[in-house]
């Protein structure tokens, strides 16, 4: 290159000269700040992998539980002695006895009475229902004896899928040695077994990890969304047309204009505080109920409806408003039968999105009670309820190391229900997406 | 038809490579042979060859979407920044092509500088505005050598007397006029050996123009200019070769006088005639 | 009849009263529609609207304002010694009526007075209820029949649904900005009520927090301390550390994806950083108190230092990485908005990306990015779940990230939930909270939102 410095003026050779000079520094830096991009990136989905992971990690076990056989004998003196079948008297008896006398049969050498409670913590108190349950199902048991699986207890549980450490010195360990060996002489008959953990999405929230279940949870979800879309889908499309389609430009919806974008940003604990200000306090709504959730929801909601029904009802060009009135539509026909069939895909996305979040939503639920321990699967919109991040939360501040699992399993359900609904926003909006 | 024109490039060219006809022997600073671009389907810019003379100012003319943009943009590789930009042929600056994988767009843009049609001063001062070139590139020494760079450029766009008490304003705040004679300044602060102007005048008013026209008129004693414009009024003021671009391709190029008084070819004929444009 | 049951039966009368309203509009003018005004369809809507509205109204206040009613005759029916008892004291008595009424908690031998007028409790809501349905019943038919009588050739039905509809979308549209009154009035009035207990200044500027009142006035420490500025430096520890995380990972993500990544891993990368918004922040909050703190813990004993098990420092990590996708999305407008002219100028001079990215576009860019970061801010200041599961409640005064500490939103979690009278200087103090973060918030949005929008006036 330099044997051509000659022709050029001065000030290019010497441009020439200090641009080469640094040229190799200056790429260095730019393959630095490049690599600072990368590994931003990178660390971030690293991040989210690694939640992922632990999360799944963790929660898989609790979609199995262990259980143990039992021969239970359907002890007529125990369950019915008058033997009237009278359904009161039967529900009434002491079905834990029948569970307990079959776990000492299976043991006979045990015999002082501490020994024999630890024995009977094998299994899990729950396990009184699910006999009590059998016998209803079918009353022809009584006088039988038969092999039934029962819940272990939580401790068992944890011990077979391997988070009591065996190899830990006996006294910094949950379990003694002594009911270690009780269990492995169980597994050795075949007796424990991990078996799929029903419970878990059958039943409501419980003090004892193995019989906890995430359907209470699910039901109080399913409530309090259900309120929320009944109340957030109809009035922020309405808002949304509204200013849209209607509105004067006025100092009035201006400040709805500004309103509405800052409701959007207020943090969902200030809602909490709202709720539990003029619903419960004032209007005197029942604490912990789905239809107060749904309404503090809603509140939080709209926002994010109104502004993407907004943004929807703005992309139909004027073009097809302009037809419509052409042909001597009015200006609401115009609206319901021209702009918001064509708005309406934009509408959904946003309100599914709107929805997952409020699906998501713990804070401003938290302020209205729903984070009271609820064993009863809601029945209805006002009966007492928690929903899933509320039971996670829950959950997550128990104690008892089985509890861990059945938060992230709930975690995988509540994260499981997000993606369905968001993958279901990306397709229709994929699906309807159009370039006007 | 299209032979035709090719025949009358031709001729034009071969006039170029035989500088022995001509008084002063001209180097050619700048030689595109057969340069083509596509933009992903489209294909912008057909078969161009054409020599840029060192010293001098060659100007672009032709209607709008000839392409004569396109081919300023790659004389300094701007094409690069596009996506789905695709550009074949030889680009040869002093004898080496720079669209080799061993040039790097970085050193070739030091040499070859550029002022845009919007003026798109930096959202900074007046002085970082200059200065930001010799900062990157490393070529002042010192501070006081950096302000020496800076005065001198500003001194060279004639923008200096304007601005001189107020150095630390931003860059925005001047006029459009200004703001381009600013960006001209920022661009010969690199000490660059041609200068790319992509429609300059478009945005201004005529006073404005008719300062920058004088200032392309001194600046071409250091620089080797070329000016892309739409208006042949300028193209005939401010150049001593024009050539004419009319839908990608290359149609006529020649001395700046020849093209307006003479033009060979039928179509500039038309255009400079103003039957089409 | 449960409330959302009725519902039911009135969304039911409406749709029948739409076909009366249909045939009635075909009767009047047999085979020769178009002399109708409107068409038959608005009749059917017209005589909906007037069988259902009214009737929904009239069930949705009756619903609203029956438990305050109730309220006022229960405590009213209460024999006279109770009118002079303290109103927090009235309160708990009225807790025990409707619990023992509602049958939910069953307190041992209740005063007979007590248990009266939870019988009185039952009886009125009992009557309520069925006084509502049968209101319900009789109004919706009624009204509905007054309208298929007006139902004639030139009745504007079209006309009268419209502006009926009309209404509708102002109400709708109202409701923002009665959430927003909503909000201001309920946090403004329990406020005052705490500051008329605890003064203002020690409130905002006490150094002492420990919320615990006691319940007889004899006891140690019954007054409680409501200094709140070991919370706001705590709030401020958190939200600084956060920053430091989202800021810079963020700005560098939106940075190397608009400007260098591929167009196939942006694809793939783009949407996966979304996915770290939606994820549900109780899901950030147990990740961090089960996974980072202990780990960050283990890490600091390694080193010999002494960290706290909920550490500031792993609360603002978390929260970092949730506030990432929001400051990435931001800046990915802002960079995008920053027009290509100025990158090109900077390009012809010769500068490579990263001189043209650090030096002309971030500049440009500047004051978006600031708008961008303040909401980022405002939201790390409002987020409860991560900090609730992973800060620790005491409130130490301290700036160390490697110390407990504990923040606005987790006080105003932990006063309000379990059991608690509404009247105490505690709850009422969770209110006080309340309406520092609102208003910390809401000045820091509308700023930000001021100076993101000037910036985007500026490119257009």
């Amino acid at each position: 290159m330099s044997e051509m410095t000659m022709d050029t003026p001065k000030g290019g050779a010497r441009t020439r000269e200090r641009v080469a000079a640094g040229i190799a520094r200056r790429y260095r830096s730019e393959r630095r700040f490049r690599l600072f991009g990368l590994v931003a990136i990178v660390s971030a989905l690293a991040f989210m992998a690694l939640l992922f992971v632990s999360i799944v990690g963790k929660g898989y076990s609790a979609f199995v539980q262990t259980e143990i056989r039992l021969p239970i004998s359907f002890d007529v003196a125990v369950i019915d002695p008058q033997g009237l079948r009278d359904p009161d008297e039967m529900r009434a008896a002491n079905y834990g006895k029948l569970y307990r006398d079959a776990i000492h049969g299976l043991f006979p050498g045990v015999e002082s009475r501490s020994e024999r409670r630890l024995l009977n913590g094998l299994v899990s108190s729950g396990a009184t229902f699910e006999i009590r349950d059998a016998v209803f199902a079918a009353p022809d048991l009584i006088g039988k004896t038969r092999e039934i699986w029962v819940p272990a207890s939580d401790d068992v549980d944890m011990l077979i899928k391997g988070h009591i450490d065996r190899r830990l010195p006996e006294h910094e360990r949950r379990m003694s040695d002594k009911e270690i060996a009780w269990i492995d002489a169980l597994a050795a008959d075949h007796r424990i077994e991990t078996r799929l953990n029903w419970r878990f999405f059958s039943q409501g929230d419980s003090r004892e990890p193995e019989l906890s279940g995430i359907w209470g949870a699910v039901v109080g979800s399913f409530l309090t969304m259900l309120v929320t879309l009944a109340l957030s889908f109809p009035l922020g499309v309405a808002t949304a047309v509204y200013l849209e389609e209607f509105a004067p430009k006025n100092r009035f919806t201006d400040i709805i204009e500004v309103n509405i974008n800052n409701l959007a940003a207020i943090p969902s604990i200030v809602f909490g505080l709202l709720g539990l200000a003029v619903f419960l306090q004032f209007f005197g709504l029942p604490r912990s109920a789905p239809v107060v959730g749904g309404l503090v929801l809603t509140l939080m909601t709209l926002p994010t409806i109104i502004i993407a029904a907004r943004v929807s009802l703005k992309s139909v060009p004027p073009s097809i408003r302009e037809a419509a009135l052409g042909l001597g539509a009015s200006k609401m026909q115009m609206v319901t039968n021209d702009v918001l069939p064509l708005a309406m895909p934009g509408i959904l996305t946003g309100t599914i999105i709107g929805m997952g979040r409020a699906l998501g939503e713990t804070a401003p639920l938290l302020m209205i009670g729903m984070v009271a321990f609820i064993v009863d699967v809601p029945g209805g919109f006002s009966d007492p309820a928690t929903v899933l991040p509320v039971q996670i939360y829950i959950w997550a501040d128990s104690a008892e190391r089985a509890f861990v699992e059945r938060t992230s399993a709930a975690i995988i359900v509540l994260l499981s229900f997000l993606i369905i609904m968001n993958a279901a926003a990306v397709y229709l909006r994929s699906k309807f997406e159009r370039r006007w | 038809m299209e032979t035709a024109i090719l025949r009358d490039t031709m001729h034009t060219l071969s006039d170029t490579h035989a500088p022995e006809g001509e008084a002063a022997p001209m180097t050619a600073k700048i030689e595109a042979r057969q340069t083509n671009v596509h933009y992903g389907d489209k294909h912008a810019l057909k078969d161009v060859s054409l020599d840029i003379r060192e010293g001098e100012v060659t100007s672009f003319i032709g209607p709008s979407g000839c392409g004569k943009s396109t081919f300023l943009r790659c004389l300094n590789r701007m094409n690069d920044t596009i996506d789905g930009c695709r550009v074949s042929g030889t680009v040869m600056m002093d004898g080496e092509d720079i669209y080799d994988p061993k040039i790097d767009v970085v050193q070739l843009r030091a040499r070859v500088g550029m002022v845009f049609q919007k003026p798109n001063p930096f959202p900074k001062s007046i002085y970082d505005n200059i200065a930001y070139g010799p900062r990157i590139h490393g070529l002042a020494a010192n501070k006081d050598e950096l302000d020496e760079i800076v005065l001198t450029s500003l001194e060279k766009a004639g923008l200096l007397a304007e601005v001189k008490d107020r150095m630390e304003a931003p860059g925005t705040g001047l006029s459009g006029g200004q703001q381009q004679r600013l960006c001209i300044a920022r661009a010969i602060a690199v000490s660059p050996e041609v200068i790319l102007m992509d429609e300059p005048c478009s945005a201004l008013d005529p006073i404005a123009t008719a300062k920058i026209e004088e200032l392309i008129d001194e600046l071409r004693e250091n620089f080797t200019i070329v000016i892309v414009t739409h208006s042949m009024q300028q193209a005939a003021r401010v150049s001593q070769r024009t050539a004419f671009f009319h839908l990608g391709e290359l149609i006529e190029v020649g001395d700046t006088e020849q093209i307006f008084t003479n033009p060979k070819h039928k179509l500039t004929q038309g255009y400079i005639t103003g039957r089409f444009g | 009849m449960p409330f959302s049951f009725l519902l039911l039966v009135l969304a039911g009368l409406s749709v029948i009263a739409y076909r009366f309203g249909v045939s009635r509009a075909r009767a009047v003018a047999p085979g020769r529609q178009a002399v109708l005004h409107s068409r038959p369809m608005y009749h059917g809507l017209y005589v909906a609207i007037w069988c259902g509205i009214p009737a929904l109204l009239v069930a949705v206040a009756w619903v609203a304002m029956q438990p305050i009613l109730v309220k006022g005759l229960v405590m009213g029916g209460l024999p006279d010694a109770y009118d002079a008892l303290p109103k927090a004291r009235l309160d708990l008595i009225w807790n025990d009526i409707r619990n023992l009424a509602l049958g939910d908690v069953v307190r041992a031998d209740p005063a007979p007075e007590i248990q009266a007028a939870a019988e009185t409790f039952r009886r009125l809501y009992t009557i309520g209820n069925a006084a509502l349905t049968v209101l319900c019943l009789i109004a919706a038919p009624l009204a509905a029949r007054y309208a298929v009588r007006h139902v004639s050739i030139d009745l504007r039905a079209r006309n009268r649904v419209e502006a009926a509809i009309t209404v509708f979308l102002v109400a709708s549209s109202l409701v923002a900005i009665f959430t927003t009154v909503g909000i201001v009035l309920s946090l403004l009035f329990e406020s005052l009520r705490f500051f008329a207990k605890v003064p203002v200044l020690d409130f905002l500027f006490g150094l002492h927090w420990s919320p615990q009142t006691a319940l007889r006035a004899d006891q140690v420490g019954s007054s409680g301390s409501f200094g709140a500025v070991p919370l706001f430096s705590g709030t401020l520890l958190i939200s600084l550390i956060s920053m430091l995380v989202a800021v810079p990972v963020g700005l560098m993500s939106a940075i190397y994806m608009s400007e260098y990544a591929h167009r196939k891993f942006r694809a793939v990368a783009k949407p996966l950083l979304e996915v770290l918004a939606g994820i549900p922040t109780v899901v950030y909050g147990f990740f961090a108190a089960l996974t980072v703190a202990p780990f960050i813990r283990r890490a600091g004993e390694a080193m010999g230092l002494s960290v706290a098990s909920e550490s500031a420092l792993a609360a603002g990590l978390v929260m970092g990485v949730m506030i990432i996708p929001f400051v990435s999305s931001i800046s990915d407008d802002v960079i995008n908005a920053v027009p290509q002219a100025m990158r090109d100028g900077a390009y012809a001079l010769g500068a490579t990306k990263s001189e043209t990215i650090r030096n002309v576009v971030v500049p440009a860019a500047l004051p978006g990015i600031v708008g961008g970061v303040l909401l980022a801010v405002s939201r790390a200041i409002g987020e409860t779940m991560i900090v609730v599961m992973a800060a620790g409640l005491s409130a130490n005064l301290s700036f160390n990230p490697l110390d407990a500490v504990t923040t606005v939103t987790v006080q105003i979690v932990t006063l309000l939930t379990g059991d608690q009278e509404f009247d105490s200087a505690k709850t009422l103090a969770a209110f006080a909270l309340g309406l520092v973060l609102f208003c910390v918030t809401l000045g820091l949005n509308v700023f930000a939102l001021h100076v993101v929008r000037k910036y985007r006036e500026q490119y257009e």
